[in-house]
């Protein structure tokens, strides 16, 4: 890829006693899509704050092209935000609203417009000019706040979760609009996000964050199929979490049983955690299978059904596109390359288990991390 | 019970107008008592404007008012939004003290500032201190609270994001209250404006503790003129502040209804 | 939701105090240090300007407590039949539409502007013995009645004067109420008077609170309506420390009156929000 732009090294913020960003390394290339992922109060929001300079870091230091920029108030960054809930100025309709940071800088009348127009076109608000923005619709006041922000030719956009006030439908819309205009201008987006699906969708890189630490960096591709630990695994995408013992490279032990897995690089018989996606299950015959075991529960999801089923007293997920009804017994085969081996982390045994798996789960938790501010 | 509750609310507000109602009958009385009507004259208002000091009395207070609510508009805008951004424990020692004003009595207030400046005129050894000076600090002084308590509501309702996405567009702190936040917190600085304003063209308790005889406001000489024989011209001038002041919320209401009947407009727009 | 919220750090708060600094110095030098000398005054001899607890100790004998006691009496009192008499008139205003309750308001402030002095007048023309009300009952034959000069007449006069004081905090918290809630609670088989009890009442209760507190502390204090509607034996502690101000010359014993009366006042409120419940007051625009 191309050059790095900005760098964060062993930043650390602390307050109120409590420690929010802890030895954050991380660094950012030009024209990337970056994506900071993690559920409420993992530290993403601050660390966007310290790159728009809104909050400066207790230690560590931020580096843009280089140079330092811990002491850089944020009106003489090269950076714009589109804020949580826009952050539109009420008072000015919405070409005043676009126009704001060009007539701070003192551009010449003509430019002004003329870029705000060009503007206006690339956000499809053209007409829009002398509306109010408190009259627009949230997806437009959204367009608005993009707008208002790219017009100032930043090196860098930041975007606190900007899609969050938005329903479903228009979200996704968003998503494929922000990836074509980041595209278009060829500038680094960082993006704030506990939206996983999101993430994947539109970044280059996805950094997940939790507990104000960096738990993994990498690719959509490489977070999803090769978790760092659990956390991670369970924050992306379903996954079941299973003890297990490395017997050897690419043989792993649990249920009692040996499989055979992809992963090397473990020391002889240590304790790991093993990661089972559910949609990479294949269910056999009971007699043709590794485990057997009974169907507890089942959701129509649309796509597939989601079926919780017992083994030996520990609840698997599994996505599958057949029904099979509760009580029936299944079997399941586990090809090598379905099974994912991660060392053990702080996060053994927090996740992965299905005991208590009900389908409002998901809107439960989104819930709480719209508190996030 | 609707009903009920209707004409009980009628009755208090007929209490409430009651002594005002004799009051401005009284203006246009020709019985020297407020209690005898005799007959229908101009005549208390021909009096009051012939009269050379009352009048110049109500530009005192007028000036007073104007100046006390001015500077305190000013002192306490710019410190409403210091202490907007302090520290909770820093803000609310803060706000507990300046409550002090609001729950004292007026008494007290009056009697603590004019023992100060007893007490700095002793020092000084000047005892005519008491006038202008002392006036307009004692009305600054109650008027801060008023404003500081309508402006800090206003700064709470804001979006904080709205100072940060001016300083993110490139405003220095200054131009992003100039540009941004004033516009948001003008309702409070308005209204905390205009209630400092007649709170302190009312007052009479705190500026009768710390007038001096080179100075006067209208309450105040209003106090000695009911000690005396009343004299009917202050029911005239009564009644053309009264005049005054219902022409002045009128106006207000007037104004408010539009602004709420825009904003509701726009509301509507917005649900489309 | 509470446990979940995440600690926010503060945005740079450079400048801040450079804003509050003249608001700062303001307050202490005419706040604080004229409270301070207040209570420097109340404990020097005025004679010998010695540190004395003359003045302290005569606030607690002969007539001053008594009058300490009545004013408090009597404060209470007219909070009390404020709070009784304006809040239907409050409910009442709440529950009109928008441009009525404006107007309703106005109509409440307009006597807040006014000067109380001239209107505590009035009241004097129309109770006295050949006042408006005497006179209007001579019509039928009755009185004239003892009206003026009376502990009814004071109460009157501070019920009459304060009672914008207690409507307008009421009705800007039952204007807060959520129709939902009565609605909830009439489905959840409340009777209209129960709505009222259990629903209505303990939501106003910031609102109560902060009307009572308003009435009570400028009643308790205040001078003049007792010494225009009452008689010497209704006077009141505002207008004991007023003539040691402008007629009896005795600043320190002066100040040791307020200093007590602000104490006392102190008190008294604490009291009441303690006894109506948490200190909501900051709730309540004024």
């Amino acid at each position: 890829m191309s050059k790095e732009l900005i760098r964060l090294s062993h930043l650390v913020m602390e307050f109120d006693g409590e420690r929010i960003l802890d030895d954050i390394n991380l660094y950012i290339n030009d024209h990337e899509f970056l994506t900071l992922l993690g559920p409420s109060g993992c530290g993403k929001t601050t660390t966007l704050r310290i790159i728009g300079g809104f909050l400066t870091p207790t230690s560590g230091d931020v580096l843009f092209d280089g140079s330092r920029m811990n002491d850089v108030p944020p009106y003489k960054r090269q950076i714009n935000t589109v804020f949580q809930r826009y952050a539109l100025f009420p008072h000015l309709d919405v070409f005043d609203n676009i126009a704001f940071g060009l007539r701070i800088s003192k551009l010449p009348k003509d430019e002004i417009n003329r870029r705000v127009t060009e503007m206006l076109e690339i956000v499809s608000l053209k007409g829009y000019e002398t509306r109010k923005v408190t009259s627009l619709s949230g997806g437009q006041q959204q367009r608005v706040a993009i707008a208002r922000a790219l017009v100032n030719q930043p090196k860098v956009l930041l975007l606190d979760e900007p899609l969050g006030a938005l329903d479903l439908r228009l979200r996704k819309d968003m998503q494929n609009e922000l990836k074509r205009i980041q595209q278009a201008m060829g500038i680094t987006f960082i993006y704030v996000t506990h939206d996983q699906e999101e993430a994947l969708a539109m970044s280059d890189t996805v950094v997940v964050m939790d507990k104000g630490r960096i738990q993994q960096i990498g690719r959509p591709e490489d977070i999803y199929n090769e978790p760092k630990n659990a956390f991670v695994a369970d924050f992306i995408g379903e996954s079941n979490i299973l003890d297990g013992i490395m017997l050897e490279d690419r043989l792993v032990k649990f249920f009692g049983r040996a499989f055979a897995c992809v992963d090397t690089g473990f020391a002889k018989n240590e304790p790991v955690d093993v990661v089972i996606r559910p949609e990479d299950i294949d269910i056999v015959e009971p007699q043709l299978g590794h485990l057997t075991g009974t169907v507890t529960s089942v959701t129509f999801k649309g796509l597939n059904y989601d079926i919780i089923v017992d083994f030996k007293g520990f609840k698997w997920l599994i996505q599958t596109t057949d029904y099979h009804p509760v009580d029936a017994t299944i079997g399941i085969r586990l090809n090598p390359e379905d099974i994912h081996v991660m060392k053990k982390s702080e996060y053994s045994g927090q996740f992965g288990d299905y005991s208590s798996y009900s389908a409002e789960y998901d809107e439960l938790t989104e819930d709480t991390d719209d508190a996030e501010e | 019970m609707k009903r009920l509750n209707r004409i009980y609310t009628i009755i208090i507000f007929l209490f409430l107008y009651l002594p005002m109602v004799v009051l401005i009958v009284a203006s246009f009385n020709t019985g020297k008592d407020i209690t005898d009507f005799e007959g229908f004259t101009f005549h208390r208002y021909i009096e009051l404007f012939q009269d050379d000091k009352l009048l110049p009395l109500l530009g005192n207070s007028l000036e007073i008012a104007l100046l006390s609510s001015l500077i305190a508009t000013i002192m306490g805008t710019a410190a409403a939004i210091g202490i907007h951004r302090m520290r909770p424990r820093l803000r609310s020692a803060i706000l507990t003290v300046t409550n002090i004003p609001m729950t004292n009595p007026d008494i007290v207030t009056g009697v603590s500032l004019s023992l100060l400046f007893v007490f700095i005129g002793a020092l000084l050894r000047n005892n005519t201190i008491l006038g202008f000076w002392t006036l307009l600090i004692a009305h600054v002084t109650f008027n801060l609270p008023y404003v500081i308590l309508s402006v800090m509501p206003k700064l709470t309702q804001m979006d904080p994001a709205l100072h940060e996405a001016a300083l993110d567009l490139g405003c220095t702190p200054f131009q992003a209250f100039r540009k941004v936040t004033i516009h948001e917190i003008m309702p409070g600085i308005v209204s905390g404006a205009i209630m400092a304003f007649t709170m302190s063209l009312d007052d009479f308790v705190i500026s009768y503790f710390v007038y001096g005889p080179s100075y006067v406001t209208l309450p105040v000489e209003i106090y000695n003129y009911t000690k005396k024989p009343l004299q009917p011209k202050i029911y005239a001038l009564f009644t053309l502040l009264f005049a005054m002041i219902l022409i002045m919320m009128v106006l207000m209401n007037f104004f408010q209804a539009k602004a709420e009947k825009k904003r509701n407009l726009q509301h509507a727009v917005r649900k489309v | 939701m509470q446990k979940n919220k995440p600690k926010v750090p503060p945005v740079r708060t450079g400048g801040s105090f450079f804003l509050t600094a003249p608001y700062l110095v303001w307050m202490v030098i005419f706040i604080l240090i004229p409270l301070g000398v207040v209570v420097f005054y109340a404990l020097t001899d005025p004679a010998t300007g010695l540190f004395s607890l003359d003045n302290l100790g005569k606030v607690f004998t002969g007539a001053f407590p008594k009058v300490f006691g009545r004013s408090i009496w009597y404060a209470l009192l007219a909070a009390l039949i404020c709070l009784v008499i304006g809040y239907p008139v409050a409910y009442y205003i709440a529950h009109r539409k928008p441009a009525v309750q404006r107007f309703l308001y106005m109509l409440v402030m307009l006597p807040m502007c006014m000067s109380f002095l001239l209107r505590t007048l009035a009241w004097v023309g129309l109770l006295r013995d050949t006042g408006i009300i005497n006179q209007f009952l001579g019509l039928f034959g009755i009185g004239p009645l003892p009206l003026i000069r009376t502990t009814g007449a004071v109460i009157l006069g501070m019920v009459y004067n304060y009672l914008p004081y207690m409507i307008l905090p009421l009705y800007s918290i039952i204007l807060k109420i959520d129709p939902l809630l009565i609605e909830a609670a009439e489905d959840l088989g409340c009777n209209s008077r129960h709505v009222f009890t259990k629903v209505v009442l303990p939501l106003s209760l910031p609102g109560i609170l902060s009307g009572l507190t308003m009435v009570f502390v400028p009643a308790v204090s205040t001078f003049y309506i007792s010494q225009k509607l009452g008689s010497t034996g209704t006077t009141m502690i505002g207008d004991v420390v007023e003539s040691q101000f402008k007629s009896a010359n005795n600043p320190n014993l002066g100040a040791a009156l307020s200093l007590v009366l602000m104490i006392m006042i102190f008190i008294c409120v604490g009291l009441m929000n303690r006894f109506v419940g948490k200190d909501h007051r900051e709730d309540v625009v004024v």
